[in-house]
């Protein structure tokens, strides 16, 4: 016998699996359309507004006719969209056109054989921050919510609160003070031989880390925290109480299972961060990632290179939020079920 | 309300926070008057150490270190001041707006909002930068620009809350128009969740201004700004590591203080200001 | 005479900063007894039913006397002792299963979790046992549901299965049917008499409504300010209250079955810092003969029969007398004010499309008061707002004095939208937390009928006064004022543009039973001196009963059955008219009409 307001019948077997799949694609298509959208801002961004590229690359010391024939050959003097479509056309094949730096230097240099290993060296450095920055927040977090109040959670929370509002460059450059400086057991740049892999030179990997998980680490503290009070204080967690369940069962079954998915959406938006804050930090410390040479390129106004380098970064941007909105509607029932 | 906007003075985040922002506004704003030097007049030889008249001793160009440091909080609190109010001019009229209509206004402002948000910030600036020159109107509009979907978005969703509460509905059912709705019954009911926003709002602003001109893609030596000044003697760390020390100090005394006392602000206000994202 | 499985004696629950929230309470049960534990807001009962777990929420603590199940203490122990004997001797049952219930969990799990918790044997019969004795299926696709796949009713049962799962003697319900219809409450009802006949479980049943408790209950005691002010065998007192705000309670509740008029108890509960050296109900008390309540606190004393009353003047409280009806206005014999006409009402766009309201056709005539009733999601809410024009009718009109009403306020004259009115359910909501009472009530004469600032404020004056309220209170802002009093403010806002029709939205739904009385009371005498009319949207039959003149019965967005009051209620012919009055608690009635 059943209520009269009873919810419809769950789906059959056959289409309860197809809604998770159709989740996945509808995503991956909103992040194409995102991504086209985004290509266009960048586009845009370095081409369309006043500041001409050309003279950027040869100085102001150029003369009209060195200008035009710079034009012709980056392929200024066309309209705008025939551009776009262009660049857009050579990205799909493969094309990823050449640096100016190449230009400046009187040839053609395809800008992927440029990036390609800093693409790795980025990649190494935002993981080992990544791999460190998870443990140690959901540890730290879930500590001081469960001593809210107390004198650990105190000093978790103000330290954290002081550290995230630092920018990158001044943790970086503090650390540099005391760990060279000061002690002088670490480069103050990372001397890594062109064509070797950093993870050959691990001193050179330290402070750059350290750097990266610095302010990461101390928004994510305070967001798993955060999530993981506002979890202990709901009423199922109470309820458990009430029900007789031993301590360890309410914490670990009740509570930090209802703490994942927000947690899992903290630590996608702090390795977002992480995207950003690796363009200063491979300056600062001089390492040979994609952040650097995207600063070198804005710097000679290299067009081409920092609009390739930018696309490369926000889709990476783009697929983490991809990962963790699946993961997360992996962990809430709610969402899996009615996806 | 006023009583509330001056209780969070009382706590001590509020009370330390608001000391030090105290100290350091005023370093940067009335620091020029007490210079011994110009900012780039050479006066002695380059990174020596301090010494009689110059007691933070000298730069990469032999300037006193003390006199730069003096004029270089006014860039960033000017910058990131004016970019932080450009970017609540802008994100609440959005956020009103969409939070408010029923039509395709809404969808429409978000998705925007959302390719923005797609995209990280300084990334933004460096290629705005390529495209436009480095200059301080491209810095405080790009800053502004970056700031406003996250500004949008929260009014937006508080503007949501409050549109569907009772006296709202009392106030649409007297046939008022929708400008006096705005601004007599929603906006002073979300002025709390904007402002508990704001020191997380104005704390990035002068992170992504600093940062930029730490780059060297936003002001241009030789002007004297505290993150430039840091960037452009990072050579001479060890032979005089107070070029780095005074302005880096006085860096992390401004943003630890703006986001104690927006923190504070919050937690008066009872928000919890944790799960916002400072967003890079 | 079995000794009681519960024993209560002189608890007492204080807050961190030393102000008590519950005093001096005793209390005694026996195996298959229930127990209601009757109280309004702030009278302490839910801090009451905690306590008997040995629990207490934050910033609460139990600092004095013991609570004592089947022997075992539950106070002056160790959490994780107290722990122990939860769920196994004493259970609960929360007031909302959907925040109750952990929203990760399967149904399976929700009720094993206590299994496994107090080392009983997991084999499949338990659970299976369990959910089939609160009537839920036990097959796979069932115990493999997460919460919010069920319907409230179910998440309860569910609920109620894990708090008797391991065969508690004793088990706590806190407001077990708020939020849940009317039939599928009397269902829940049902269950809990059944089981506890069969098992012999002792219940203490929390509730505000008198007359839940009393179908339900063996002994009642009665709470107001943290103390209990009366109990006894619940056919006793409810016969013959001694204790003036006993009386005045079951005075207040109205009763589906017989039309009548409400009494109301005059002043205001106090808070939990206010309450005064004496007897906290001194201060409104009509009863009172000296000072000497106000200052001295009364003890419990025997009336007989097991009955006891915490009051110096019990011997003066009089019968309850049921008063009738007040005689509606004579109706004149003018067309009708308002017709709604094949009304069709749509919410969500085309994928998820819900027709709120299919088809509805009624007229109120002036002076009426036409109540509407139905379930949630009857339609009834989007009917109110379709009338007052915040919400676009998809098919159908409104027709005001002949003229069709535009569907939308904005577009509606000055006029249309100052003769319809409306006053929602929730007083927290109705008016902004940042605008002045006066200024709210003055707004509508402002902008509806043009008063100027001091001719508005002198309205205002008159309208505080109609609505009894203090004539300072414009000064005040909503947050410093209780339930009951912003829902008179709002009603004074209605009233501040002269309307010919007020809309009234549940609007007495989230207040207490007494001050409920006191507004539906207020109403009714407004609709009698200035010829209101009144259309009074509810689910509550009782309210129906004591203000209504006409009535409609909605459900799923239809009229399915309509006329005057009394009969409808009494002799309902509509099946669905006949399950809402069967299903409606009510007070056994001893009492006569005067």
């Amino acid at each position: 016998m059943t209520d009269l307001a009873a919810p419809r019948a769950a789906a059959p077997a056959a289409r309860r699996r197809r809604p998770l799949l159709r989740f996945v694609l509808r995503r991956l298509a909103a992040a194409i359309a995102t991504l086209f959208v985004v290509s266009i801002l960048i586009f845009v961004g370095t081409e369309v507004l006043p500041g001409d590229a050309a003279s950027a690359v040869l100085g102001r010391t150029a003369s009209p006719e060195q200008l035009a024939e710079m034009r012709a050959a980056m392929g200024l003097d066309r309209p705008a969209h025939e551009r776009y479509l262009d660049w857009l056309g050579g990205l799909l094949t493969g094309d990823l056109g050449n640096s100016a730096a190449g230009y400046a230097a009187g040839g053609e240099s395809p800008i992927w054989d440029e990036i390609r290993p800093k693409i790795v060296n980025s990649f190494i450095l935002a993981a080992i921050t990544a791999l460190l920055m998870v443990p140690l927040a959901l540890v730290l977090g879930i500590l001081a919510a469960m001593r809210a109040g107390r004198p650990l959670d105190h000093a978790i929370s103000v330290s954290s609160l002081a550290i995230i509002s630092l920018p990158e460059f001044i943790i970086g450059s503090l650390l540099i003070l005391v760990f060279f400086s000061w002690l002088d057991v670490l480069p103050p740049v990372s001397l890594i031989p062109p064509g070797t892999s950093p993870l050959a030179e691990p001193k050179a990997l330290v402070l750059p880390v350290l750097t990266l998980l610095g302010a990461s680490l101390a928004a994510s503290i305070r967001m798993v925290r955060a999530g993981m009070v506002e979890t202990l204080n709901a009423e199922y967690v109470t309820m458990a109480r009430l029900n007789g369940l031993a301590e360890r069962v309410v914490v670990g079954r009740y509570a930090l299972r209802n703490a994942l998915a927000p947690s899992v959406q903290v630590f996608a938006q702090n390795i977002q961060y992480l995207v950003g804050g690796i363009v200063v930090t491979e300056y600062l410390f001089n390492y040979p990632g994609l952040g650097k040479e995207l600063v070198d390129a804005v710097a000679i106004r290299d067009v081409r290179a920092v609009q390739v380098v930018a696309l490369l970064i926000a889709a990476f941007y783009i697929l983490i939020n991809i990962v963790a909105d699946l993961l997360v509607v992996l962990l809430v029932p709610k969402l899996r079920t009615q996806a | 309300m006023n009583a509330a906007r001056l209780r969070f003075v009382r706590t001590p985040t509020g009370l330390v926070g608001s000391l030090l922002l105290a100290a350091v506004v005023a370093v940067a704003l009335l620091g020029p008057l007490f210079a011994p030097y110009a900012p780039d007049e050479p006066v002695g030889v380059p990174f020596s150490g301090p010494a009689e008249g110059t007691p933070f001793g000298t730069d990469f160009l032999g300037r006193d270190v003390l006199s730069r440091v003096l004029w270089g909080g006014r860039s960033v609190l000017a910058l990131a001041g004016l970019a932080t109010l450009l970017a609540y001019a802008g994100g609440i009229a959005i956020g009103l707006a969409a939070g408010y209509s029923r039509s395709l206004l809404d969808p429409v402002l978000m998705r925007a909002a959302d390719v923005m948000l797609s995209f990280p910030a300084l990334l933004f600036l460096l290629v705005l930068v390529t495209g436009a020159g480095t200059s301080k109107a491209v810095l405080v509009i790009g800053v502004a620009l970056v700031q406003m979907p996250l500004i949008a978005r929260i009014v937006r969703a508080a503007t949501l809350e409050q549109s569907v509460r009772g006296f709202v509905e009392a106030a649409v059912a007297r046939g008022e128009r929708t400008s006096a709705i705005l601004r007599r019954e929603i906006l002073p009911n979300i002025a709390g969740p904007i402002a508990a926003d704001v020191g997380l709002r104005f704390t990035y602003a002068i992170i992504l201004v600093a940062s930029v001109n730490f780059l060297g893609l936003g002001l241009q030596p030789p002007a004297a700004d505290w993150a430039l000044i840091i960037s452009e003697n990072r050579s001479g760390l060890t032979l005089n590591p107070y070029v780095i020390l005074v302005p880096a100090a006085l860096i992390s005394l401004l943003t630890i203080s703006v986001n104690l006392v927006g923190d504070a602000i919050a937690r008066s206000l009872g928000i919890s200001t944790a799960r916002r994202r400072l967003v890079r | 005479m079995t000794a009681p499985l519960l024993r209560v004696e002189r608890l007492r629950v204080e807050l961190g900063s030393g102000e008590p929230i519950v005093e001096d309470v005793s209390l005694e049960l026996r195996a298959g007894e229930v127990l209601g534990l009757v109280g309004e807001s702030g009278s302490g009962k839910t801090t009451t039913a905690l306590a008997l777990l040995g629990f207490a929420r934050r910033g609460v603590e139990i600092t004095a006397g013991s609570v004592e199940v089947a022997g075992e203490p539950l106070t002056g122990r160790g959490e994780s002792a107290v722990r122990a004997l939860r769920g196994r001797i004493v259970s609960y049952v929360a007031q909302d299963p959907g925040l109750a219930l952990n929203p990760a969990l399967r149904v399976e799990a929700l009720v094993g979790d206590l299994v496994k918790a107090h080392g009983k044997a997991r084999d499949g019969g338990v659970i299976t046992r369990a959910l089939a004795s609160v009537h839920l299926p036990a097959d796979r696709p069932f115990v493999r549901r997460y919460p919010h796949q069920l319907s409230g009713g179910q998440q309860q049962r569910v609920a109620i299965a894990a708090a008797l799962v391991c065969e508690p003697r004793l088990v706590v319900l806190d407001e077990p049917t708020t939020g849940l219809d009317v039939v599928t409450q009397a269902r829940i009802l049902e269950e809990i008499d059944r089981l506890r006949r069969e098992r012999g479980v002792a219940v203490v049943y929390v509730s505000h409504d008198l007359a839940v408790v009393g179908s339900l209950a063996d002994r009642i005691a009665v709470m107001y300010a943290g103390r209990v002010v009366e109990e006894g065998p619940a056919a006793a007192l409810l016969a013959r209250p001694r204790h003036p705000y006993t009386r005045g309670l079951l005075g207040s509740v109205p009763d589906p079955g017989q039309p009548r008029r409400l009494e109301s108890i005059p002043g205001v509960a106090v808070g939990v810092g206010e309450r005064p050296e004496g007897c906290a109900f001194a201060p409104r008390c009509l009863q009172r003969t000296d000072e000497r309540a106000l200052r001295e606190m009364p003890p419990l004393e025997d009336v007989g029969g097991g009955h006891r009353v915490r009051c110096f003047e019990w011997a003066l409280t009089p019968r309850l007398t049921l008063q009738e009806p007040a005689v509606p206005p004579g109706l004149e014999p003018k067309g009708p004010l308002l017709v709604v006409e094949g009304l069709r009402a749509e919410h969500g766009g085309r994928h998820d499309l819900v027709v709120a309201v299919q088809d509805v056709s009624f007229a109120v005539v002036t002076g009426e008061c036409l109540a509407i009733v139905g379930e949630s999601g009857s339609g009834k809410t989007t009917l109110a707002r379709c009338i007052v024009g915040l919400h676009s009718p998809a098919a159908g009109r409104v027709v005001l004095d002949g003229a069709a009403l535009a569907p939308r306020a904005a577009r509606r004259s000055r006029e249309e939208r100052r003769r319809v009115q409306i006053v929602f359910q929730n007083p927290n909501d109705s008016l902004n937390p940042r605008h002045r009472v006066g200024d709210a009530i003055a707004r509508p004469a402002r902008v509806l009928r043009d008063l100027s600032a001091r001719d508005a404020a002198a309205e205002t004056a008159r309208l505080l006064e109609r609505v009894r309220l203090p004539a300072r209170i414009a000064e005040r802002y909503p947050g410093e004022l209780s339930g009951g009093e912003r829902q008179r403010v709002a009603i004074a806002r209605a009233l501040a543009a002269r309307p010919d029709l007020v809309v009234c939205d549940e609007v007495t739904s989230a207040l207490d039973v007494s001050v409920q009385a006191a507004v539906l009371e207020l109403l009714a005498e407004l609709r009698a001196e200035l010829r209101l009319a009144l259309l009074f949207i509810t689910h509550d039959l009782g309210v129906v009963a004591s203000i209504g003149d006409r009535v409609l019965v909605v459900e799923d967005g239809v009229v399915c059955d309509d006329g005057p009051v009394p009969a409808l209620l009494q002799t309902p012919e509509h099946e669905y008219t006949r399950r809402l009055v069967e299903a409606a608690p009510r007070l056994p009635r001893v009492t006569e009409l005067a």
